[in-house]
């Protein structure tokens, strides 16, 4: 689960992570009036969005005065960001946050991860911020700077001073970048983060050490125990069929192509949507309804695949292992009575009580389209659905 | 031979009482007399549950039936929790099935592991897999057994579907399978594709491996190294996910792509690079054992160590 860049701060604070005065507006009379609260004559209006290359899109406005502020609020409020994150249908901006813009005398980059490889929490540091870290790592990954932490006891303040003399922090500041870094580290461990990333972290002319932009993620099979970070999920940054597919208990991604997909597991939808591409057509989305395939389900992942306009054709790829391929096949009958199905229906079924399942669909005189094997059913959907076109 | 589990191995089952581990525990009693010798449930201990005594701990199970492996069904929360008493009762390997776990939690219980001596650590496989199974000897998970026929092949898989699609495919090639392991689709797993790779490598009842693995993470990647090194036997790959887009998660927790290296393409060709045989579609992978069978000796060790 991803938080916008104001939630992350605020979370951060507690932890001791210094950030600028700040606040946040759903209104431009809103930001004004947090302009005046935070005082001074330089303010950032920043777009709330889930992405991070927001400035490049033009999200973040520099204002020198009230007026100026009023005006950037009005403009991008309501507005569509398209950042290489949020993908070519970008995001509306419904929220700012309204900063005190601060004097820089460098910016440097800090990131927690959780390392796949080590599988441990790792920092990972550079001299130079604002830029992003993949490009970093790709253009001078000799220059990244990196500590794994020791789980079973987290870390340890040596390790935040070795990263910050080997970004070259001024003596003066060193204590103050360690207790930024362990707190971040704490946040992360505490709230069972998956990423906590501050770009640019800056050093003013005064020493101070700020977080100019936060951005945190955190792991959802953790939720349970962290109701303070579940309730600040924000549902107009959700695809809202992605979000009743979590609320049902199945497992949906949209994506750009034209074949609707039902499957059960992940690995084999997965694999399921490669053959779909092997045969010249592209998936509409990921589906995985589970290993239970029951019939409510199968119906509901039916709906949730519909409700995509540009599906064209559908095929279900079911290998049955505990459940019975007889019932699956009632369940798919029951949802294709049910809901409707107006695009061509391949559907193929493998597994336990196979022969019982085929007889199922063939004897329902519904237009479905039976298939064999994998490979045959991403033949027949693809060719359907080139026929369906024409 | 096969790996981990045979027709001697003695299974518990913690969380024995649930409904689902009440249904799976009976699916593998009648596979081939698999040796389910009790489970446990804090508080119901002394009672009998499907025939069979359950216990308050762990250490009460082992001290009365002896089992050699145990199998976890509790919910995602207490799983760490149940992993660690398995770990701490000598429990030998365990299989966690449960999906959901925190990947923190997991991080705890691999540094958890690592405080046993190397001959008294326990064999974690999981968590969010099918299992084990040895085909007509044993099984320690919940794949339908049916689907698996006996033989010579080792399969090791993340996904379950996509390892159950692998077995039937061989099936009707005729080919059979010594072990198939399900190590999950999280990112951070009890053994990896390199440790099932290692033990099959010494099994001498497995000629060939086939190893399908999916986007995100460096297992893949490193499994093919290993392979290249150390390996004597054929081994088939497949990368699930190549029309995953970036930094989405596909159903699985691990199955996301967000590094350099995490692509099905570049895993595929990391593999083909290190001289494995690669699968080119998930409808050919019985279709790729059955080439890379009939051209063994495909490679000798190029390193030994």
């Amino acid at each position: 689960m991803d938080i916008h860049e104001y939630q992350a701060k605020e979370l951060l604070a507690n932890f001791g992570v210094a950030i600028p005065r700040g606040g946040v507006a759903y209104s431009a009379e809103q930001a004004v009036y947090r302009a005046a609260e935070i005082g001074g004559n330089r303010w950032a209006v920043k777009a709330q969005i889930h992405s991070g290359a927001r400035g490049k899109a033009g999200g973040i406005k520099l204002c020198t005065t009230e007026d100026e502020v009023r005006k950037a609020a009005t403009e991008l409020l309501g507005k569509r960001l398209v950042t290489h994150q949020t993908g070519p249908e970008g995001k509306v901006v419904h929220r700012l946050y309204v900063e005190a813009a601060v004097p820089i005398e460098r910016e440097l980059y800090i990131g927690f991860v959780l390392d796949r490889k080590s599988e441990r929490i790792m920092l990972v540091a550079h001299p130079h911020g604002g830029m992003e870290i993949e490009e970093i790592a790709k253009s001078e990954p000799g220059t990244i700077l990196r500590q794994q932490m020791e789980p079973a006891v987290g870390m340890q303040s040596f390790q935040a001073r070795e990263i910050a003399f080997g970004l070259g922090i001024p003596a003066g500041s060193v204590n103050r970048m360690v207790t930024t870094l362990m707190g971040c580290h704490r946040a992360f461990r505490d709230l069972d983060a998956t990423m906590v990333e501050i770009n640019p972290m800056v050093l003013t002319g005064d020493g101070q050490l700020l977080a100019l932009d936060a951005k945190m993620a955190f792991d959802d099979n953790a939720l349970f125990r962290r109701p303070s970070v579940s309730e600040l999920r924000d549902h107009a940054e959700e695809d809202p069929r992605e979000a009743q597919a979590t609320e049902n208990g199945l497992n949906y991604v949209a994506l750009d192509g034209e074949i609707g997909c039902i499957i059960n597991g992940a690995g084999l939808a997965m694999a399921t949507m490669d053959m779909i591409k092997h045969a010249g057509g592209a998936p509409a989305n990921f589906l995985d309804v589970g290993g239970g395939a029951s019939p409510e389900r199968v119906a509901m992942a039916f709906k949730l695949v519909l409700q995509d306009r540009k599906v064209g054709a559908m095929l279900v790829n079911i290998f049955a292992g505990i459940n019975r391929c007889d019932w699956v096949a009632k369940g798919v009958v029951q949802a294709v009575e049910e809901v409707g199905v107006k695009v061509p229906l391949v559907v193929r079924l493998a597994g336990t009580n196979v022969e019982e399942g085929r007889k199922i669909i063939a004897e329902s005189g519904l237009p479905i389209i039976a298939a064999e094997s994998l490979a045959d059913a991403a033949d027949k959907v693809v060719a359907a659905w080139k026929q369906a076109k024409k | 031979m096969a790996i981990l589990i045979n027709e001697l191995s003695r299974i518990i089952v913690q969380g024995f009482t649930g409904e689902k581990a009440t249904f799976h525990s009976q699916r593998m009693l009648e596979y081939h007399g698999t040796k389910v010798v009790g489970g446990v449930t804090p508080g119901k201990g002394g009672q009998t549950h499907i025939g069979l005594p359950v216990f308050n701990t762990v250490k009460d199970a082992v001290d009365a039936v002896y089992p050699d492996a145990s199998i976890i069904f509790v919910p995602a929360a207490f799983c760490a929790d149940a992993i660690m008493e398995a770990a701490d009762a000598g429990i030998k390997l365990v299989c966690c099935i449960t999906d959901g776990i925190p990947a923190q939690d997991m991080m705890m219980v691999k540094r958890y592991l690592r405080r046993y001596p190397k001959e008294k650590r326990t064999t974690l496989v999981g968590p969010n897999c099918a299992g084990l199974i040895s085909p007509g000897k044993c099984m320690l998970g919940i794949m339908p057994g049916h689907i698996y026929m006996p033989g010579k092949v080792g399969l090791v898989t993340r996904s379950g579907t996509l390892g159950y699609e692998a077995a039937s495919q061989m099936k009707e090639l005729g080919i059979g399978v010594s072990s198939s392991i399900g190590i999950g689709g999280d990112p951070i797993n009890g053994s990896s594709f390199l440790d099932i790779l290692a033990l099959f490598e010494k099994d001498p009842e497995t000629e060939a491996v086939m190893m399908i693995g999916e986007i995100g993470g460096p297992q893949e990647a490193e499994a093919a190294h290993w392979v290249k090194l150390h390996m004597t036997k054929p081994v088939i790959g497949y990368v699930a996910g190549l029309t995953a887009p970036k930094g989405r998660r596909m159903g699985h927790a691990g199955a996301i792509i967000s590094a350099f290296g995490d692509t099905a393409a570049e895993k595929a060709e990391i593999m083909r690079a290190l001289g494995l045989h690669v699968a080119p579609s998930p409808s050919e992978l019985g279709q790729a054992v059955a080439e890379a069978l009939a051209q063994k000796p495909a490679r000798k060790r190029t390193v030994t160590r």
